[in-house]
């Protein structure tokens, strides 16, 4: 039994670890392909990360977390939600309009608003869910949609109520008082810039999603419904309850997304707040195996990826677009390899069941007849 | 995790009987009446626009990139592969297009254009055909690479060129186009009469006979080349018949997994040629961003067509008409207010009258006068709203049809070769 743990931890290391190692020969042929230096490339991409870059690396990691784990939850029950690029776009935009009116004072002011943002991501993310439950429609198809007619609402009511700055084309909503900006931590010595204080946030979520779901009962029903729909009916799971719920927590949990940024970096949403989030996060829970550990070192990855490649343009004059390629790659590498060690697993498995058969066969006809 | 996911709410209505098929003379029918729907409609708006020959030139042009998406989408998922890798094939095309055609020529731009969708496609089926890979995650992957393919490469190779740039290409040389002398100028003329309906009629002739790309007619030669390679030949009974039932195809010697890696890369190609018309025929031009979802869109206009290809084709062009005619303005957009606000209450009675369904035909009269008070109430539609009515048509389409919907019935299962056995 101990020695299967560790076959079992090996492999689940293997899989990254190859990905990673497949990527970097992939990238490094496209590099040699094209004709740009892969030295330059690779020495700016692993170069150790300045403190300030440190910095950089955490808060994206931040968002990236939180982003994944709304797409897990989903995943854990089979549920494609790729509609978390648009969820947490008109999440942030609620939110933002409600912080910005400073109704509230201070910190009370940003919980009421990410609590805005959580029920606005689960209302966009609920139209879905009634599509697949009462009408049959594919939540994959129906949340492409969904991201479309978000991106379309959100620029047309921030139209409506933008203020345009002074000075800038840029169209935003109303800046949210100072008493409710958080200034974020100084964690990384020597570094000028700080941490998202929403950092904590995200380590908050990730504890309960690890708790909800491997220690309730609602995430034994919930996995039990990923793995097999017929036997959790069978168990008495309400499964279009069950799917509902999933769907706009997956959703609620998508409000979270652009808090880290909007209450420590923008102060406000508009055509500039990141975009993209979402499918970044479907790429990182992929990578991360929906565990939510894994999910962490995953959005580090993807955020040191993302924060190394801005330097390429300038150290070696390459466009830092390579970073998606490799991103690319990892996400194929590694899916890729998990179904294969998945079924060399399998195949492993059986070959030992069928061993010890083999030999209690051998050994039965001695006791053959006699009670156990 | 799986492209099928769970079945809570697919479950199938017993059979209804069966309706008469759609001929080619219920075809004609359907397009005469919309076009005299059309004119009515530009009497009473006064909007002319909606039907002039430069708007439905513009629709066209419009529309055959979402229909080629959509085809490649036809091809892959009739195969049993969803393939949301559209978006990237097609961005893959547009960048193939812009270097081809730069440096060889506008022909060898569009073939270009094809090899670098098939690239895309060759991605998805190696990932989804030979290892297994769930049919939405490769998809959700190659567009991510598709996108950082085609900006890489435009800037390594389009930067410094005479008229390119780091996000775009210098200028490429243009395909022929068509004209039929003489029709052409005389259905402007009986264009610019405005006579009801005869007008409207000239007008659609005039936009199918003038400056019609070679791409375009190429385009429609292939919607007719697929309708019959996959439903009169025996190849594409084999085909369709890996996208129904593997097992069952298998156990009478298809070869599966051959028929689905071949059609996820003709899916790819044909996802490339049309990435390679908007660089082509639309701008003249490679640009970053330049497809802006309408990979989506191909992929919502072939289930809109219920994985037919007419139907397809009646979902491009529904959606290539839309996107022209916001592209022509506010005011255009909003004369359509007013015919949904007509047809949502005429709907509405139906169902109360027909079908004594109160709930949904008062819900359905509630916002049908809704739409017609905003008619009244403002002069024109945003244009960040006009801009998602192909995803709200899909949405609605999907809400209140998916019972007669039917995709291909082992679409987004994975099959392992001798799985049956």
């Amino acid at each position: 039994m101990k020695s299967l743990n560790v076959r079992r931890i090996l492999m689940s290391l293997a899989a990254p670890v190859l990905a990673l190692v497949v990527a970097f020969i992939v990238t490094s042929l496209v590099l040699v392909a094209v004709g740009d230096p892969v030295g330059d490339v690779w020495k700016t991409i692993l170069a150790v990360p300045k403190p300030r870059q440190t910095v950089n690396i955490i808060n994206a990691a931040s968002v990236f977390y939180l982003s994944a784990i709304a797409v897990a939850v989903g995943f854990r029950m089979n549920l494609f939600n790729i509609g978390v690029d648009g969820q947490y776009r008109v999440a942030a935009f609620a939110a933002a309009i409600f912080a910005g009116q400073a109704w509230l004072p201070g910190w009370l002011n940003i919980l009421v608003a990410i609590l805005v943002a959580m029920v606005a991501g689960g209302l966009w993310a609920s139209i879905a869910a009634y599509l697949k439950v009462k009408r049959g429609v594919s939540e994959v198809i129906s949340t492409i949609m969904l991201n479309a007619i978000a991106t379309g609402v959100v620029s047309w009511l921030l139209l409506k109520v933008s203020s345009r700055g002074e000075g800038s084309n840029s169209i935003e909503t109303k800046t949210i008082p100072e008493s409710s900006q958080l200034e974020g931590f100084k964690l990384i010595p020597g570094a000028t810039n700080r941490v998202y204080t929403l950092l904590i946030l995200a380590v908050l979520v990730g504890f309960l999603y690890w708790f909800v779901l491997s220690k309730t009962r609602f995430g034994f029903d919930l996995r039990a419904t990923g793995r097999s729909e017929s036997a959790a009916v069978a168990s008495g799971v309400n499964v279009p309850r069950m799917v509902m719920t999933a769907m706009i927590a997956s959703g609620a949990l998508a409000g979270l997304v652009g808090m880290p940024l909007l209450f420590g970096q923008d102060h406000n949403y508009g055509t500039t707040f990141q975009s993209g989030l979402g499918f970044a996060g479907i790429a990182i829970a992929l990578l991360g195996r929906n565990n939510a550990v894994g999910i962490g070192f995953a959005a580090l990855l993807w955020a040191f990826l993302d924060v190394q490649s801005n330097a390429l343009q300038i150290q070696a004059d390459v466009a830092q677009e390579l970073v998606n390629i490799i991103q690319g790659v990892i996400l194929f590498a590694v899916v890729i390899a998990y179904e294969l060690i998945r079924r060399a697993d399998k195949r492993i498995e059986q070959t030992r069941v069928a061993r010890e058969l083999a030999a209690q066969r051998q050994a039965a006809p001695a006791t053959e007849g006699a009670p156990a | 995790m799986s492209a099928t996911g769970l079945e809570v709410g697919t479950q199938a209505v017993a059979d209804r009987p069966k309706r008469r098929r759609f001929g080619l003379r219920e075809w004609s029918i359907v397009a005469i009446g919309a076009i005299a729907v059309i004119s009515v409609l530009r009497l009473v708006t006064g909007a002319d626009d909606i039907a002039s020959s430069g708007a439905l030139a513009a629709a066209i042009g419009l529309a055959v990139p979402i229909g080629l998406a959509g085809l490649g989408g036809l091809w892959s998922e009739r195969a049993g592969v969803v393939n949301i890798g559209l978006e990237g094939m097609m961005i893959l095309g547009t960048w193939g297009a812009g270097f081809f055609g730069y440096h060889m020529g506008p022909w060898a731009g569009a073939l270009g254009a094809i090899v670098m969708g098939m690239l895309g496609g060759l991605i998805h089926a190696v990932a989804t055909v030979s290892f297994g890979v769930d049919h939405i995650v490769s998809g959700v992957a190659i567009n991510i690479i598709g996108l950082g393919v085609a900006k890489y490469l435009a800037a390594r190779f389009f930067n410094g060129l005479p008229g390119g740039g780091p996000t775009q290409s210098p200028p490429i040389d243009s395909l022929p186009d068509f004209t039929i002398p003489g029709v052409s100028d005389g259905l402007g003329t009986i264009e610019k009469k405005d006579w009801f309906f005869v007008s409207d009629v000239a007008a659609v002739l005039r936009a199918l006979c003038t400056d019609v790309s070679i791409l375009t007619i190429i385009a429609v030669l292939l919607f007719v080349a697929t309708w019959w390679v996959l439903w009169r030949s025996a190849f594409g009974l084999r085909l369709r018949s890996v996208g129904e039932s593997p097992v069952a195809a298998e156990s009478l010697g298809v070869n599966v997994l051959r028929y689905k890696f071949l059609a996820v890369v003709v899916s790819g190609g044909l996802a490339g040629l049309g990435g390679g018309f908007l660089a082509l025929v639309a701008a003249n031009i490679y640009r970053d961003g330049q497809t802006g979802g309408r990979g989506y869109i191909g992929l919502a206009a072939m289930i809109f067509g219920n994985w037919r290809p007419g139907g397809l084709l009646t979902g491009a062009a529904l959606f290539g008409y839309t996107d022209a005619v916001q592209l022509r303005g506010g005011a255009t957009v909003h004369a359509f207010l007013l015919l949904f606000a007509v047809l949502l209450v005429a709907i509405g009675v139906w169902q109360i009258v027909r079908n004594q369904r109160v709930v949904q035909g008062g819900l359905a009269i509630v916002v049908g006068v809704l739409v017609g008070w905003w008619y009244f109430a403002v002069d024109a539609v945003p244009a960040e709203l006009t801009g998602t009515t192909p995803y709200v048509t899909t949405l609605l389409v999907l809400a209140f049809a998916s019972q007669r919907l039917r995709m291909p019935a082992a679409d987004g299962q994975i099959y392992r070769k001798g799985e049956g056995h």
